[in-house]
């Protein structure tokens, strides 16, 4: 096929901020208003565009934090030298407009058809569509069991922890703090390995579904842990974003 | 399927700039690398952001699936690299 030029058919939408969560020192849930929202599913994400004075633009995307029937919401990381994060989390205000568009994605995403048992895998911020697909099962009354695997680099770095310290019937969160521990740790204190997966994913047997989403060097790891450890690759779905902490 | 380099992405990154070019969802669509033969969900193609344009390249041979470059509201598209 030939090269060709078409015109835009995503359109952008205006979106107003309803409310705005500190999850950590460094990540903000920031819930949407967005009307007409066709509704979206768990694992999906939206594209935002923030636009300067002078025109210039910058797109991003963000995983989609709640459940498709909830308001859309986003959980954004600030980057020290982000152009997007550091205006998201500090400067937006409740009554603020946003462009975005969406949702976008077919892959990355859990329908309560897609079964399971589900081992979730997450790398820092990686838990935010992960998170979706938690709120979406309990949601819909859904008993498939799940375990989810959470590296971050420390106890305050973890994000949704109040949340994800009482989980619904059927599902084991697990965490690794790879950089630092508090006194009395117990937990997992290193990165995912081998022998994590081993002792924690479901066994290949089970016919699990796995989906792993973080920063590419941790989803590389922990797809190619999966598939020795006797995962096939086809059940598993991954995500990879640009280098943050895990 | 290769190991991506840390900084590169995935199809995943792509989707709403696939809607805008055809209309429809399309990373869970499958495509074939016309010179290595591989199919892949476009999920799972590797996504080269930085730069002029946004580079799609094959998993297995790393050959040049797609090409997407914005200009004047106008966004050309090569995918001579699909089979």
């Amino acid at each position: 096929m030939a090269g060709t030029a078409v015109r835009g058919r995503l359109t952008w939408e205006t979106a107003t901020v309803a409310s705005v969560a500190d999850e950590t020192a460094r990540v903000r849930t920031i819930s949407l208003s967005v009307p007409d929202w066709a509704g979206h599913r768990a694992g999906q994400h939206i594209d935002v565009r923030l636009t300067a004075e002078d025109g210039y633009q910058a797109e991003r995307e963000y995983s989609i934090a709640s459940a498709p029937g909830e308001p859309v919401s986003i959980t954004v990381e600030r980057l020290e030298d982000g152009e997007v994060s550091p205006y998201l989390t500090e400067e937006l205000r409740v009554g603020d407009e946003l462009e975005l568009r969406g949702p976008v994605g077919g892959y990355f995403v859990w329908d309560v058809a897609d079964g399971g048992p589900l081992l979730l895998l997450a790398g820092g911020s990686g838990v935010v569509p992960l998170r979706a697909i938690l709120r979406h099962r309990e949601r819909v009354g859904s008993t498939v069991p799940v375990r989810l695997l959470y590296s971050s680099r420390s106890l305050a770095d973890v994000i949704y922890r109040s949340e994800l310290d009482q989980p619904s019937e059927g599902v084991t969160v697990i965490h690794t703090l790879t950089r630092q521990q508090p006194p009395g740790w117990t937990g997992y204190a290193r990165r995912v390995d081998q022998q994590m997966i081993a002792e924690v994913a479901w066994p290949a047997a089970d016919g699990p579904l796995a989906y792993a989403c973080g920063p590419t060097s941790f989803v590389e790891g922990v797809a190619s842990d999966l598939v020795a450890f006797g995962y096939p690759p086809r059940r598993i779905r991954t995500e990879r974003f640009g280098a943050t902490g895990q | 399927m290769e190991p991506l380099e840390p900084g590169v992405l995935d199809g995943n990154a792509i989707g709403g700039l696939l809607i805008e070019v055809f209309g429809t969802e399309m990373t869970a669509v499958v495509g074939t690398c016309g010179r290595c033969g591989t199919a892949s969900q476009v999920a799972e193609f590797a996504v080269y952001l930085p730069g002029l344009g946004t580079v799609v390249r094959c998993r297995h041979c790393d050959n040049v699936l797609m090409v997407f470059v914005r200009a004047h509201g106008v966004t050309c598209v090569d995918l001579q690299g699909l089979a």
